[in-house]
Order: C-alpha cells, then sequence, then structure tokens
C-alpha cells in the first residue's frame, strides 16, 4: 500500500510544481506587468468589425455518433488489460468468457459498418 | 502519511469545489470544463485508497470520452441557459421540498440499514488481495470467471447502447454524393465512350 504511493509521489510533486509554477507566472504577470488599458484596446478585434452572434452554435449530431461509438470502443478496450494481464490463470473459461464479450460487440460493429455510421458523407 | 492525508484534504476539497462550480457555473462549457476538473480528483481520491486501476480507467473513458460527448451534447442544445436560468429562484421553493424529501427518505434507509453478520463470509474476493498482486492482476482474476453473468450482460448493454446511439441519430442526407469504388471499377471503355463519324465541316 506504502510502496504503491510512493511510487506516485513523484507525479504529485510534479502536479505541485506546475501547479505553483503556473500561479506564479500569472500572479507575476498581474502584479507587476504594465497596463494602461483604454477602449479601443479592450474592444472586440475581429477583422476589424464587432462579431456578428454568438460563438456558439449548434454542432451536428454525427459528432455525438462518433463520440458515444468512441466511449464504447475505449471500454471495450478497457476490459481487455486486466483480461490480458490475468489470463494465464483464468484458464480456458476465462479466455472464451472475453471471446464471447468480443463476439457481442464485433456483432454492433459489423451493424455499425454495414449501416454506414462510420462514414462521414 | 502526513503528505497522504495532505493529498487526501486537497483533492477532496477541489472535487467538492468543483462539484459545486459544476452547477454553478454560468456557462454550461465552463460546467464541464468543471466536471473534468472533478474526475481527475476523484481518479486521485481512488489512487489514495489504492485502486490504481480505477483511477486509470476514469481518466482514460470519463475524462477522454464521457466528457468529450458532455461537450458535444452541451454545444448540441443550443439553449440560451442566461434566458433559461431567469425564473430560476422562482422554482427554488418547490426544488428545495423535493430535495428535503428526498434527502429525508435517504436517512431513513441508510438509518434502518444493517449490514448482516453473514455478509463478511459471503464475499468471495478480499478487498485488498494478499501479496504482491497489483490492482489489475487481482480484478483479471476474478471479472472474466467468477463474475461472468455480469461481465456478459456489461457486454449486452454496449451492444444496446451502440444500437441505439445508432438508431436514433444516424441520418444518410439523400442529397450527398458518394464515391463508390466499385461503380468505378466496374466502368467499361464502351458504356461511357462512343466514337461518331463526323464529315469534316458539318459539325455535330
Amino acid at each position: 500500500m506504502e510502496e504503491l504511493l510512493l511510487e506516485y509521489l513523484p507525479i504529485l510533486i510534479f502536479l505541485g510544481l506546475a501547479s505553483g509554477l503556473s500561479i506564479a507566472m500569472v500572479l507575476a504577470s498581474v502584479i507587476i506587468g504594465a497596463r494602461k488599458p483604454d477602449p479601443e484596446k479592450n474592444s472586440a478585434y475581429e477583422c476589424g468589425f464587432d462579431a456578428f452572434d454568438d460563438a456558439r452554435m449548434k454542432f451536428d449530431v454525427r459528432f455525438y455518433l462518433v463520440a458515444i461509438l468512441f466511449i464504447i470502443f475505449d471500454l471495450e478496450v478497457a476490459f481487455l488489460f486486466p483480461w490480458a494481464i490475468s489470463l494465464s490463470e483464468i484458464g480456458v473459461f476465462g479466455f472464451w468468457s472475453m471471446i464471447v464479450f468480443l463476439g457481442i460487440l464485433t456483432v454492433g460493429f459489423i451493424y455499425e459498418w454495414r449501416k454506414g455510421a462510420l462514414e462521414w458523407e | 502519511m502526513i503528505i497522504q492525508a495532505l493529498a487526501f484534504y486537497l483533492f477532496a476539497a477541489v472535487a467538492v469545489a468543483s462539484g459545486v462550480m459544476v452547477i454553478s457555473a454560468r456557462n454550461p462549457v465552463h460546467s464541464v470544463l468543471f466536471l473534468i476538473l472533478a474526475f481527475f480528483n476523484s481518479a486521485g481520491l481512488f489512487i489514495l485508497i489504492g485502486a490504481e486501476f480505477l483511477a486509470m480507467i476514469l481518466v482514460v473513458v470519463y475524462v477522454g470520452a464521457v466528457a468529450v460527448l458532455f461537450l458535444f451534447v452541451v454545444m448540441m442544445l443550443d439553449i440560451n441557459f442566461a434566458e433559461m436560468r431567469e425564473g430560476f429562484l422562482q422554482y427554488l421553493p418547490i426544488g428545495a421540498l423535493i430535495g428535503i424529501i428526498l434527502a429525508a427518505e435517504l436517512i431513513l434507509v441508510f438509518g434502518s440499514w444493517v449490514v448482516s453478520p453473514e455478509a463478511a463470509q459471503v464475499l468471495t474476493a478480499p478487498a485488498l488481495p494478499a501479496g504482491d498482486l497489483t490492482n489489475t492482476h487481482a480484478l483479471g482474476n476474478i471479472i472474466y470467471t467468477e463474475y461472468i453473468y455480469l461481465f456478459q450482460s456489461a457486454g449486452l448493454v454496449l451492444l444496446v447502447a451502440m444500437i441505439g446511439a445508432i438508431v436514433l441519430t444516424l441520418r444518410h442526407r439523400p442529397d450527398v454524393r458518394r464515391q463508390k469504388i466499385s461503380d468505378q471499377v466496374e466502368r467499361k471503355r464502351e458504356d461511357v465512350i462512343e466514337i461518331r463519324d463526323i464529315p469534316t465541316g458539318s459539325g455535330v
């Protein structure tokens, strides 16, 4: 338990250094930076005229489809890691258990391919 | 040990603070970014209790995929949130009432919850495996054999999610011309080229 946490100590130190350094840089520029604002400097600059409208616009729903398909195969791969490590101990039963799992998802993969969900048009 | 305690309080405090910011930030995109911060801090907490694999999966799956999905959903909604929040305070009493009822129910349920003395013996695998087993190894030893039904139903749930997402969101546009390689390869010279004998000076 303790050894496991000691392995992560460098990451914690790095995290502290990174946040300390970034806070120091932002604070230093706030404190010692020269600032002389005027209305022209503060106004929006977009090729010479004001922004037309809100920057938020509707995304195509296909982005969502790609993202959700990505999550599903991400989870499938996440299940593969422990299986690969302990394959020598769980034997033939564990091996075929994973093959059935992969087969179920392959059915979905074939469906998705045949429906053309992977094509972008 | 003191570092461990400090790290715990740091991660827990930032996780709770970013959780509060998720529901109170004005801009929904900022809410999603605070959600990502909360995920990272929860991963830190998982590491502190020794669950490395869960921590890494939290970062890979939640930060890498779910948060991106939330960003897309937030972008897709295209709702003016400032407008929507105008009547926020108006609904506060009824919201608070529902919250209090839920909290009371939860307190009643957990107050009368007794762990039966046999439960400890029924546990098939100890929470922390003995010996030098790593976290991932310990999980791998039981997921695929002892918990095979749960594992296979996870696969079925993923399949349903995949098919559901395709059925709900896949629309083929009829006006888009796609490249069909088989049609291109099938094309014969005779189908598309015609040689005409035009007399000189008469035109086609």
